[in-house]
This record gives C-alpha cells, sequence and structure tokens, in this order.
C-alpha cells in the first residue's frame, strides 16, 4: 500500500480530533522544548564561562609569590615577595615552553583628570602584559620597553576608567593626569574587554610602566617583585608542561631541597575554565536527563490515546479488513498515525523550546546558545519514541479479528 | 471432467468454543454457486447462516471441510491470502452499511483499490464509474451523513463494485431499509446479476428472497431446502 496515501488517511484522523491530537502531544512539546531550552541555556553558560577565561588570557598561568608568616599567623599566597625580578627574566630566557612573560604589580589609586577623579586597579607591567591578555589598544599605543627601561611616567587607561574621567566617546591620548601627585602622559586606551567570570569590570584599571609602579607607588625598585608573574605557554598542550618547568626552575633558583614546600604558587587557568565548564556540563546533562524523561512520559501518553483510538475505531479497522486492508496495512496506518503525532509534537516543541531559550535569555540575560544538533537529535528521539509506544496500539489494530471488528459497537 | 463451480463448499462445520459448551455453528454444509447465480441464503437468527456468510466472505475459516473460491483452496490460506481474496475476488454489502464517516461517497468506494495499490487517477476514474452505476454520480462528495439510507447502501454497493469482484456477498442488505428502498437495492442487485457478477445475499425475510433466482435454506447449521425459481422481478416504477 502507498505510504504516501497512508500518510494521509494518519494526518486526516489525526486532524478529526484536534484537541485531543494537541493534548496528546503535550507531553511530547514539554519534553522537546524542556530539553531544548536547558541545552541551550546550558551551552551559553559553558560559553560564558569559556568567554570569561579566554578574556583573562589563553593559555595564562599565573605565579603567585609566597605566603608570610608572622608571629604564626600565616598570611596568603603573595603576601610575602618571594620572586625577584632575575627570577621574571630567567622564565622568559630558560623556558622553551613560555611565549611571553610579564609582571604584574598591582594597588588601587586614585586617577585625577582636570576635573574628576577616578579610583580604579592600577598595575604595573611591561608591553607583553597586553599580549598575554589578549588585549589590543585601541587608541594610541601601549607604553614600549623604553619606557619600561627608563621609568617613564606614561599609562594606559581602561575604557571604563576613560568613561569616568573624560566621558564615554573622549580620546584622552597626550592629555595629562595624577596618580597620588605624580603626573602620568596618557599614552594609550585599552580597548573594551567586558566582565571576569566573577563579574569583575576589567575595563575598571589602568596600566603604568613595572619600574614607574616600584619607583613611584611602591616605594623603590628592589631584587624582589612585590607582585605576580603573569605567563604564556606557546600553545594550550604546552600549558601543563610549562606549568612543571616554572616550578622546577624557580625551586632550582630559590634553592628549595627537594623535601621542601614551593614558596610560590602557580594557577593554570585553563584548568581552572575546565573544571567550571565541566561543572556546567554537568548541571547541562542532569538538567537535560529530567527533561528528557518528559519526553517518555510523553510517549506514554501517544499510547495511552492510540490504545483510545483503536478501539474507538474497531469498526472502521473491521471494514477495512472485510475490504481487503492487510494486517501489515492496518499496523502501518496507525504506527504512522503514532508517527505524525510525535513528529508534530517534536516540531512543535522545538518552536517552543527556542523560544523559551530566547524569552530567557533577553528577560534574565542570560546567555544562550542554540544548538542545531539537539534540535535535530530530540526531534529525531520524539519520532523514535513515537514508533516505540506507537507500536503496541498499531499491532493490536492489526490483529484484531476482522468478524468481531466488524460487529463492534 | 466438468469446470468447478465458483463457490464450492464441501461438508464444512464450524464449531465455536464459547467456555465449556461447544457450539455447532455449522454441522456440514455442502453447497455449489455458479458464475451469474443470484442466491438467497435464508434463515432464522442462530440458523448459522450468518456464520456460512463469514466464510464464504474469507473473513473466518471452517473448522472442517472444504471451500474452493475461484479455484482457490480458501481453508489453507493466511490472513494476507485472505485478504486479497476478500480484496479482489469478493465485495461486501452490510446491513449497517458499514461506511467510514465523515469520509466522502468517492473515497469510501475507491477505498478497496486503495488497498490495492492502484494510483489515485485510477481510482478516481473507477470510483466515478462505480458511482454512476448505481445512480449517484452527482454525490461524489457527499459524506454518509448527507446520504439517505438508501443511498448510503447504493454507495456500499458501488464499494462493492469497483474492484470488479466475481462474487458480492450481501449480509441483510435491506434490513435497515424501508420496504420502498429495499426494492431499489434488490433491483440494483438484479441488474448486476444481469451483469454476469454473481451474487449471495443472506436474509431472513421470504419477500426479499424472492428476487433472487434460487433459495437456499439453513436451519441449526444444516440446509434444509435448495430450490431454484423464477425471481420476481423489482421493477423500478
Amino acid at each position: 500500500m502507498n505510504p504516501f496515501v497512508t500518510l494521509k488517511i494518519a494526518l486526516r484522523a489525526v486532524l478529526r480530533n484536534k484537541m485531543r491530537s494537541f493534548l496528546t502531544t503535550l507531553g511530547i512539546i514539554i519534553g522537546v522544548a524542556a530539553v531544548i531550552a536547558m541545552m541551550a541555556i546550558g551551552a551559553g553558560a559553558k560559553a560564558r564561562v569559556e568567554d570569561a577565561f579566554a578574556a583573562m588570557g589563553t593559555n595564562l598561568l599565573i605565579v603567585l609569590p609566597g605566603s608570610s608568616t608572622a608571629g604564626g599567623s600565616k598570611g596568603g599566597f603573595g603576601s610575602q615577595p618571594t620572586i625577584t625580578w632575575d627570577d621574571l627574566a630567567a622564565v622568559k630566557s630558560d623556558i622553551g615552553t613560555v611565549k611571553a612573560v610579564a609582571p604584574s604589580l598591582r594597588a588601587s589609586q586614585s586617577i585625577v583628570s582636570d576635573e574628576l577623579n577616578w579610583t580604579t586597579s592600577i598595575t604595573g607591567t611591561t608591553p607583553e602584559y597586553f599580549e598575554i591578555r589578549s588585549w589590543p589598544i585601541e587608541q594610541g599605543a601601549p607604553f614600549t620597553h623604553a619606557d619600561v627601561d627608563a621609568g617613564t611616567k606614561v599609562i594606559v587607561l581602561g575604557a571604563t576608567v576613560v568613561s569616568k574621567l573624560y566621558g564615554p566617546t573622549a580620546n584622552p591620548v597626550g592629555q595629562t593626569v595624577r596618580v597620588g601627585n605624580t603626573p602620568f602622559t596618557v599614552v594609550g586606551v585599552a580597548s573594551k574587554k567586558g566582565q571576569s567570570a566573577t563579574g569583575q569590570d576589567f575595563d575598571d584599571a589602568a596600566f603604568i610602566p613595572s619600574s614607574t609602579f616600584a619607583r613611584r607607588i611602591q616605594g623603590g625598585l628592589g631584587k624582589y617583585m612585590n607582585g605576580q608573574m603573569y605567563v604564556q605557554a606557546t600553545s594550550s598542550e604546552t600549558t601543563t608542561r610549562a606549568l612543571e618547568d616554572i616550578r622546577a626552575l624557580l625551586r632550582d633558583r630559590h634553592k628549595i631541597p627537594a623535601s621542601g614546600e614551593d614558596d610560590f604558587s602557580i594557577r593554570n587557568l585553563a584548568e581552572i575554565a575546565g573544571a567550571q565548564a565541566q561543572g556546567t556540563d554537568t548541571m547541562t546533562t542532569l538538567l537535560a536527563s529530567v527533561a528528557a524523561v518528559s519526553l517518555v512520559v510523553g510517549g506514554i501518553g501517544i499510547m495511552n490515546i492510540m490504545l483510545v483510538s483503536v478501539t474507538e475505531r474497531t469498526r472502521e479497522i473491521g471494514i477495512r479488513m472485510a475490504i481487503g486492508a492487510k494486517p501489515a496495512s492496518i499496523l502501518l496506518q496507525f504506527l504512522i498515525e503514532a508517527l505524525v503525532l510525535s513528529i508534530a509534537g517534536g516540531l512543535l516543541g522545538a518552536a517552543l523550546g527556542v523560544g523559551v531559550a530566547t524569552y530567557l535569555a533577553s528577560k534574565f540575560a542570560w546567555p544562550m546558545a542554540i544548538q542545531v544538533d539537539v534540535i535535530v537529535v530530540s526531534v529525531a528521539f520524539s519520532a523514535l519514541v513515537g514508533i516505540v509506544f506507537g507500536l503496541y496500539p498499531a499491532r493490536k489494530a492489526s490483529q484484531l479479528d476482522p468478524i468481531d471488528a466488524l460487529r463492534y459497537e | 471432467m466438468a469446470e468447478p463451480a465458483l463457490i464450492s463448499v464441501r461438508d464444512v462445520t464450524k464449531v465455536y468454543q464459547t467456555g465449556d459448551v461447544e457450539v455447532r455453528a455449522l454441522a456440514g454444509v455442502s453447497l455449489e454457486i455458479e458464475a451469474g447465480e443470484f442466491v438467497a441464503i435464508m434463515g432464522s437468527s442462530g440458523s448459522g447462516k450468518s456464520t456460512l456468510m463469514n466464510i464464504l466472505g474469507c473473513l473466518d475459516r471452517p473448522s472442517a471441510g472444504h471451500y474452493m473460491l475461484a479455484g482457490r483452496h480458501v481453508a489453507g490460506m493466511g490472513r494476507n491470502e485472505l485478504a486479497e481474496t476478500r480484496n479482489e475476488v469478493l465485495g461486501f454489502v452490510f446491513q449497517s452499511f458499514n461506511l467510514l464517516a465523515r469520509t466522502t461517497a468517492l473515497e469510501n468506494v475507491e477505498l478497496p483499490l486503495v488497498y490495492r495499490g492502484i494510483g489515485s487517477k485510477e481510482r478516481h476514474r473507477r470510483g466515478r464509474i462505480a458511482l454512476d452505476r448505481v445512480g449517484l454520480g452527482s454525490r461524489l462528495d457527499h459524506t454518509p451523513a448527507q446520504l439517505s439510507g438508501g443511498q448510503q447502501q447504493r454507495v456500499a454497493i458501488a464499494r462493492a463494485l469497483v474492484g470488479e469482484p466475481k462474487v458480492i456477498l450481501a449480509d441483510e442488505p435491506t434490513g435497515n431499509l424501508d420496504s420502498k428502498t429495499s426494492v431499489e437495492v434488490m433491483a440494483l442487485f438484479q441488474e448486476l446479476g444481469r451483469a454476469g457478477i454473481t451474487v449471495v445475499l443472506v436474509t431472513h425475510e421470504p419477500d426479499i428472497a424472492e428476487f433472487a433466482s434460487r433459495v437456499v435454506v439453513v436451519k441449526d447449521g444444516l440446509i434444509l431446502s435448495d430450490e431454484r425459481h423464477e425471481p420476481k422481478q423489482a421493477a423500478v416504477p
């Protein structure tokens, strides 16, 4: 029998009871919509975490100096400067898996323009910093190695600082600002970078040469570097290797015995990002599994209504059999009817899921990424649900005895 | 050797098991019907005439005995073969019309051809011819609810005809019709008989049986009498 004709018969049967068909497919609709919305939001959250970590810098390792111990109270990492400027130079020159190294000395300082002032985080560093953090300069230029060597009083401002001091569209390059009592010339404005994973504004920052920072803000350039070391590995594969190499080098330079503890610590941002992403993945999978259960429940709903439909249409089945329908034709007719219901539910659910995800994303400013493969898989899965749960009623219909079916009232 | 009859039933029995009780619906029936005959099977309810009809209609298989239809043994057929035989050799007309509701006359008539795998154009053509033949050529798009009882039964006859069957089996076809419409339907059967189609009619009304050329009376699962006579002509005024 022509499958196209069968499809037409099935469509007509489905459309004959529009309300019932809709309610039957509601389980599938909700299931598919939930799966798609959950996956879209989950993928969006994951992308946001990844973006946030990518914004920190790619293949980034952060070396923190050791902890201080004062009167039995131990400070955290970074409380005791243990890393020397020579260590920084050695990491840069001696380790093959390291692409770039920059110091990061930080302090919160007030920056004063002609009329306004703004307190922000000032970082003392070298030009490599902008490269490591993939942070291009939008206006002007970054300071140079010559500036670092000479301790020039130049400054690069973050976008937020510019907007607070000069207004959002201003170009302050060439202007003079004061940090404390020291006048600095603005040489560049860093491009807008947005927020970190924890919601911190990256653009609320300013950068000056590390030597200038040490002298003007930390009160002198000594042997020890009073801050952190940002290290970029040559690639994502070499990050772990670079971490081990830096550790070995610093232990060697600090003459730490094999049994001794490190007097520094190294953070691997890629690892942290990976763990975060895995966390969101787990959450997404969990939510999607719960949603998938409702798909199966929806399938049971279809089976239920198909069984009712077979009973209701027993006489029709009898007539069809009497005039020559084979059991297989009857089976196919009811199976296609279940399939029409489940696929229609799948498609409606996909539309609803995309709608819900888009709505939630815009309403709550949640990130979202609609995945075509998820849509295809969930619609295909609902079709499978239709076949699995439609088979029993369809088989029941095809096994009816024509005489009993014809006599059925 | 003589050519076998179109319908040849030999010593057919049918036993139903209802709980612990065995019911012999047919106790051994032998019957031959030649092509072109118009046979009425008569009997009161419970006589076994419906069981005989179901067996003749390939809807049921005998418990024992032989049944040959158009040269083929029915007793050994599977469900698919039975379905094919019903589709190609037989046409059914029922007491309660048994048309598909909310489906047009033309679509109802085309249904046997759908299961034969015939394309839609050819189905429409043959469906129209069949409806013309029963005088409903102008009501192709009417659904059963929009037709009178007599018209519905004619649609059912058109459906039985459309596959060009060798035999039309009519089970109490006038049972739900008034006497005037009954005569009209019988006239239609007589016309089909003249066109060479074998008609087997089950009825309990002697008035209706008079229109057939042969009357077989069934009682208690056995054939009581089998007589040929000159049929009364159902002249349509």
